[in-house]
């Protein structure tokens, strides 16, 4: 549905849908802050834009939250980057052959895909952030850590390897339960995947049990990631308008320093 | 401090070598290996760096030039814990002495001289036990530079270390960036009781004296093939 106003000053414009578009905001700079050493040579007080990450199960409604949060956000003036898993140019297509053929084992996984991770942090992270953009991340490190948690390795090599991530100005983490998982992985695409279902883990023959099972760890782990770096947790159960909605004003509050 | 692969109850026994390129570490660990062969041992021998899966990628990352310090330590820790986990690992737990032709030192090294902080490099690599013995082949920086500049003069970017700018001339870069990692193998040289070996020394005579040591400390009649 599309409204005019009549002129620009009498109410704020409103983009297609329920994007409303107002005045521009100039966000209020906050330090920034690797979790460990960092990467070499970078100084975090160049980084003026700001990250917002999105984590949560796939299906659990973290791509149509980012597209909605990237439309309200460009309307707002705002520049976005958008950024994920596996979309580094470095190792991206090594990483799917791999996971088709499922012959590496969990070090080596974690490690590739800590190559991907510091290749977009370097490659499309960093620079977008010296430049002052909004970079929407499509989960970050807490997902890569808890998948690796769920399959045994040791917290502290994780937090050691990371420690080359950049702290986001946000994370907001989508908990939805695995049974409403289930549905809405069924609605979408009427199966499970392989590695959503832990299938690699031997938890259970019958994938039903096994996506269930590894969900349920996976939350589990991303709590206890949660006590440390204190994330946001969003009921992702709630409608999509409604999460969008607390999103926002949390953003906004961010954004306004508070 | 890490353990090694004895101290940690494996039945296998990991012997690397450590040293420049050009520091003749490779000779040294090859005749090593014939020498365990003829005796029919179980041995297996190991190169830094090729696994085929990663290289894909490496050498992709090589040859864009798109290697940060960070994804060139990463990519190389990817392809380590590959080749750990799927060969070294299993051939240790069946009883192999496996023979490295470079082992976790090359990556501590070369990722610090590149400027990733020394605590991040060996924490990525606390998995891996440590050697049971590791030969490091000392030569004198113009010994290794001369045998390497002479026989190849064709050098490859990263190896010669123009990633850090040293110099933009690339033999010149190449020595500099030895010369590092040649302070950085000394300095580690106690920490992780590296058997330093005189390079400059003939082939033979070093062999003699890798192949006494080695005996001393392991027991090798221990490591006899009952397969063929």
């Amino acid at each position: 549905m599309k409204t005019r106003s009549k002129t620009a000053s009498e109410r704020p414009l409103r983009a297609r849908g329920t994007v409303p578009v107002g005045p521009v905001l100039i966000p209020r700079p906050t330090p920034k802050r690797f979790y460990g050493h960092g990467i070499p040579g970078v100084n975090p007080a160049r980084l003026t834009g700001k990250l917002i990450v999105v984590e949560g199960a796939d299906g659990s409604g973290r791509s149509t939250q980012i597209q909605r949060l990237v439309e309200w956000l460009e309307g707002c003036g705002h520049a976005t980057v958008q950024v994920g898993l596996k979309r580094s140019t470095l190792v991206s297509e090594e990483l799917d052959r791999a996971k088709q053929g499922n012959i590496l084992s969990r070090t080596t996984m974690s490690l590739f895909y800590a190559t991907d991770f510091a290749d977009q942090l370097e490659n499309t992270i960093l620079p977008a952030l010296r430049a002052g953009f909004v970079v929407l991340a499509d989960r970050y490190i807490y997902t890569l850590m808890v998948r690796d948690l769920v399959r045994g390795m040791e917290l502290k090599w994780l937090q050691n390897l990371y420690g080359v991530a950049l702290e986001p100005d946000a994370v907001f983490y989508l908990n939805v339960t695995p049974e409403e998982l289930v549905q809405r992985n069924f609605a979408k695409n009427r199966t499970l995947d392989y590695w959503e279902s832990g299938l690699d883990l031997g938890l259970s023959r019958d994938m039903f049990d096994s996506f269930l099972n590894y969900q349920g760890r996976v939350a589990q782990e991303f709590l206890r990631l949660q006590q440390i770096y204190g994330f946001s947790i969003v009921d992702g159960n709630k409608s999509a308008a409604a999460i969008t909605d607390e999103l926002r004003k949390k953003i906004q509050s961010i954004f306004s320093g508070r | 401090m890490q353990k090694t692969f004895a101290q940690l109850g494996f039945p296998g026994r990991l012997i690397a070598v450590e040293g420049l390129d050009g520091s003749g570490k490779s000779t040294q660990i090859y005749l090593v290996k014939r020498w365990m062969e003829l005796q029919r041992l179980k041995v297996f021998f190991s190169e830094w760096n090729s696994s085929v899966l990663v290289k894909a990628a490496t050498s992709k990352g090589k040859s864009k030039e798109l290697l940060t310090p960070t994804t060139f330590s990463l990519i190389h820790a990817t392809d380590f814990a590959d080749r750990y986990e799927r060969q070294l690992l299993p051939l240790l737990r069946a009883g192999y002495i496996v023979l490295c032709d470079r082992y976790i030192f090359t990556a501590f090294a070369r990722d610090c001289v590149r400027g990733c902080p020394p605590e991040w490099v060996r924490g990525i690599y606390d998995f891996a036990p440590l050697p049971d013995m590791t030969f490091f082949f000392k030569a004198s920086l113009e010994v290794s530079l001369n045998r390497i500049l002479d026989g190849r003069p064709e050098l490859k970017y990263f190896e010669a270390g123009m990633d850090l700018g040293l110099s933009s001339d690339i033999t010149e870069s190449f020595r500099l960036f030895q010369g590092r990692l040649l302070e950085q193998y000394l300095a580690m040289s106690t920490e992780f009781n590296f058997i330093v070996m005189d390079a400059n020394q003939s082939v033979e005579a070093q062999q003699a004296v890798v192949r006494r040591l080695i005996a001393a400390r392991i027991d090798l009649a221990a490591f006899k093939s009952t397969h063929g």
